[in-house]
């Protein structure tokens, strides 16, 4: 029989690393073609490794709760009697934090999906995260260097490679930290190229009050690092990517919602209707209008510009621990009430990681709506290879100009963030005009 | 003449501003009243070594039998291993002209004084100029110093000037002062058949290695029938007897010369520093981390602002100067990690503390020992003679100091030297694959050893 590798599979154009959530097979079980092996946490969701060989699972080489990088040796399955010393002495060690083996996924447009990178909407007005205690802007002696008692670190070991990138220091620097209990991250380095050097953590160290290690009674811990999720971490490598070389401009509309808001609260009350919400409409008119401005639906190449014809739209979806777009297809050809009932599952199983790969890639556009947070307007940072994003924000009851006199009405803001190398300000306004118009005649979205 | 740098004596603290100061972009004048690369080019460093070299292969001629090889007696001539160094010494000295040359840099012969703050005057043997130029680099350098009341007249009285010059060894030979100076010659001197009596106020050979150091090279130099008096103050020098003699408080003792290896001191006078208001303080000219004196614009460096006297930490200076001038914000430098180096027979290599002065300023250290005896190379080699020592403190596994006695010491210690500069401790050391069969295996073995680990022992 033969010997089969069990590797890191790769999930996703994105995928560089994944971590194993658990193995459902321990080594000694036999197993049959299509067993389920493990679970697999990748940068979008969790899914289940399937085995492609026949056999007794020999060895398990990465545990549970640990990465590898896509494509390296988790695991072989042989018969008993097979000699897989070869096999493992040839698989190179899994690294902690894996490399990029998808590489510059987004530069390769060979095959249609594309890697979505998800978007981050950079906020004008959206509520900003706590900020992050400063790393390293604040010059050592200065900063009330505190413990961080919450990694909890009992006996002197080197303080490992962080998630943000490795801590320059000098062999001396670091074991000094690890025993002084001073968090290297915190340290502004003095040395060559900005590495930390022993007199560097000799003055932090001074300013750390005796904290007993094994003492957290209540201690007033002033911050605490939270180590990135992966789909943060991806975030985090990709955004700067997808930002920079993108030449973005931006197209606000204010959209009267007073009919669609009427519109969906008759809908609602019908019976066996599934519900629709604001966000519906959006995706449904946008749907029509990228096929009236297919320049929109579009996506910059390099030597050409790539357009779509069939509207398959990414709804921007927040988690605890990062933002996720899954990919709602076809949406030219699905009706509100679809498009409804489409979505909402979507956005369900993205919140509990259980989406299916297919529908984490794809998008021809994209919709974020922070509506639910209050924000008047944003602009939103497209997902390449993309070539447009809008952001929505909240319905708002203002005062209006109405035949003349002042009124009260439900204003919408709309902002098209349009990437300029595959369209141009006229053609981004005209697409928005229309998703206006639809909006504003929203009969128009059920027909 | 004006230039951007003017500087003043080309020993390795001179020539080295003064190529740095010309990569900078700078314009240089040179000024020397000798012979290009000072002291350490013409009469010191690279001669001397030359001396231990043929030292060197006169003792390997006196254990040819030892490896097979039947000699009916030979003959070495003194005289011309003085001569031989002469040849390295021009060498060397062509050397660093061709450097000038290559760096376009203008070498004016003569003696320079500085005049004011932008001005040195060369009195030549053409006449006298004033050289214009916006910095000035002093590198005098340093000459050798006598005891009060003793003149050095190179004839019985010598400097290591004469004895690097003199062709005609003598029978015996009194070294007063057990320096690297002092046991250098000495160990020139013995390989030569001459008698050698070591003298040395301080309680020991090389005083300020560690004190296993001195022991090591003490029980190196008994071998020989190196006659050594430790701990003993000099009371007179005066002719006498089949030469010298010279009168201590332990003593009379007699010889034909007496060597004056006491120190050097900083040749500061005569170059115009007082009118100006460059301060000095115990002899030395006090210059700032950059090398810049208190008079703006006129730096110093080398043996001329203190210790350790020592070439490399010169050419270090040197550049920070040559750096600072041009405007760069160069590295302070790390005093604390200039090896120090005596090239006698064995080497000595040390840089850091010793294990004495580490536990004064109360550390609390660990020590590896790993002599050469339990070494395969040094085996193969014959020789033997020493050991490497590495003092570290033992929480943190910093390396304070590291001691080698033995063959090649002067290259081994260089590892330690990169080591201290990156912070590394002892598991950076161990963690490096030391090839085999080498010396360098012992620095491996003695940083095990401060761990407890050493396999080879």
């Amino acid at each position: 029989m033969a010997v089969t590798k069990v590797v890191m599979p790769k999930l996703s154009e994105a995928m560089e690393t994944g971590k194993i959530i658990k193995w459902l097979k321990k080594e000694g079980d036999r197993i049959q073609g299509g067993d389920i092996l493990a679970e697999i946490e990748t940068d979008k969701a969790d899914v289940e490794m399937e085995a492609f060989g026949a056999g007794v699972l020999r060895k398990v080489l990465v545990p549970a709760g640990e990465k590898a990088p896509v494509g390296t040796l988790i695991g072989v399955i042989a018969e008993p009697g097979d000699d897989i010393a070869a096999v493992l002495a040839s698989a190179p060690a899994p690294a902690a934090a894996g490399v990029g083996a998808a590489g510059s996924a987004s530069a390769r447009n060979d095959t249609r999906s594309a890697p979505p990178a998800a978007p981050t909407p950079s906020a004008a007005s959206a509520p900003a995260p706590p900020p992050r205690p400063a790393v390293v802007s604040t010059p050592a002696p200065a900063a009330p260097a505190v413990n961080a008692p919450a990694v909890g670190i009992p006996a002197p070991t080197a303080p490992t490679a962080v998630a943000t990138g490795r801590v320059k220091a000098s062999p001396l620097a670091k074991k000094i930290a690890a025993q002084a209990g001073v968090d290297l991250r915190l340290i502004r380095g003095t040395g060559p190229g900005g590495r930390i050097i022993r007199r560097d953590v000799d003055a932090a160290a001074v300013t750390v009050t005796a904290v007993p290690a094994a003492a957290p009674t209540g201690p007033a811990v002033e911050y605490e690092d939270r180590p990135l999720s992966q789909i943060r971490a991806t975030i985090a490598k990709r955004l700067p990517l997808s930002k920079a070389p993108v030449p973005h401009f931006y197209v606000t509309s204010e959209v009267a919602m007073d009919r669609a808001w009427e519109l969906r609260e008759e809908l609602n009350a019908l019976e066996g209707q599934p519900k629709v919400s604001v966000n519906d409409l959006v995706v449904r008119a946008c749907a029509l209008a990228l096929l009236r401005h297919p320049g929109v639906n579009a996506s910059f190449q390099g030597e050409s510009i790539r357009v779509w014809h069939r509207a398959h739209i990414g709804i921007a979806v927040a988690l605890d621990d990062g933002l996720i777009t899954p990919v709602l297809r076809d949406c030219q050809a699905k009706s509100l009430a679809q498009i409804a009932v489409e979505a909402r599952d979507l956005v369900e199983r993205a919140r509990v990681r259980k989406l299916r790969v297919t529908e984490l890639s794809g998008a021809t556009f994209s919709i974020s709506n922070l509506g639910m947070y209050d924000v008047v307007e944003f602009s939103a940072i497209i997902n390449p290879p993309e070539g447009a994003i809008l952001a929505v924000g909240s319905v708002r009851r203002v005062p209006v100009v109405d035949d003349g006199g002042l009124g009260v009405g439900r204003r919408m803001a709309l902002t098209l963030s349009c990437d300029h190398r595959a369209m141009d300000g006229a053609m981004g306004a005209r697409f928005l005009q229309d998703v206006k118009r639809l909006l504003e005649e929203p009969l128009r979205l059920l027909v | 003449m004006k230039v951007d740098v003017a500087v003043v004596g080309t020993g390795p603290g001179g020539y080295v501003a003064a190529i740095r100061c010309a990569q900078l972009g700078l314009s240089v004048a040179a000024v020397e009243d000798d012979r290009p690369g000072g002291v350490c080019l013409n009469w010191g460093c690279i001669p001397t070594k030359a001396l231990l070299r043929n030292a060197e292969v006169v003792n390997l001629f006196g254990r040819a039998a030892e490896f097979g090889i039947r000699l009916a007696g030979f003959e070495a001539s003194y005289a011309e291993a003085i001569q031989r160094s002469r040849r390295v010494a021009d060498r060397m000295s062509k050397g660093v002209e061709f450097l000038f040359r290559k760096n376009k840099i203008t070498l004016v012969p003569g003696r320079g004084v500085l005049k004011a703050r932008g001005a040195v005057e060369v009195s030549g043997p053409g006449g006298t100029e004033t050289i214009q130029a916006t910095s000035a680099i002093l590198a005098t350098g340093s000459e050798p110093k006598s005891l009060p009341g003793v003149p050095i007249d190179e004839k019985t009285v010598l400097s290591s000037n004469g004895a690097v010059r003199n062709e005609q060894p003598p029978k015996s030979i009194i070294v007063i002062g057990a320096g690297a100076v002092g046991v250098e010659f000495a160990d020139v001197y013995a390989s030569y058949g001459v008698q050698v009596t070591i003298l040395e106020a301080l309680p020991r050979l090389v005083p300020l290695e560690d004190e296993e150091v001195s022991k090591e090279l003490a029980r190196a130099f008994r071998r020989r029938s190196i006659e050594m008096k430790t701990g003993v103050k000099v009371a007179s020098v005066k002719p006498g007897g089949a030469g010298v003699a010279v009168e201590t408080d332990a003593g009379r003792l007699e010889a034909e010369q007496v060597l004056m290896a006491v120190g050097r001191a900083a040749k500061v006078t005569g170059l115009g520093l007082e009118p100006l208001g460059v301060r000095l303080d115990r002899g030395f000219v006090t210059v700032s981390p950059r090398m810049e004196t208190s008079v703006p614009g006129v730096y110093a460096i080398g043996d001329m602002v203190g210790p350790p006297l020592l070439a490399h930490k010169a050419m270090a200076e040197g550049v920070v100067a040559a750096e600072a001038i041009a405007g760069r914000d160069p590295r302070p430098l790390d005093y604390g990690n200039v090896p120090a180096c005596t090239y006698c027979r064995p080497q000595i290599a040390s840089i850091g503390v010793s294990e004495a002065r580490a536990k004064e300023n109360g550390r609390e250290v660990s020590v590896g020992r790993f002599p050469f005896t339990a070494n395969g190379k040094a085996v193969a080699l014959g020789d033997t003679e020493g050991f490497v020592k590495v003092v570290a403190d033992k929480a943190t596994g910093e390396i304070l100091g590291v001691h080698i006695v033995g063959p090649e010491a002067t290259e081994i210690i260089h590892e330690f030297a990169v080591g201290r500069t990156v912070e590394a401790t002892l598991e950076e050391v161990i963690h490096t694959i030391h090839a085999h069969p080498t010396l360098s295996e012992a620095a491996l073995e003695a940083t095990l050893g401060a761990l407890g680990q050493a396999i080879h022992l």
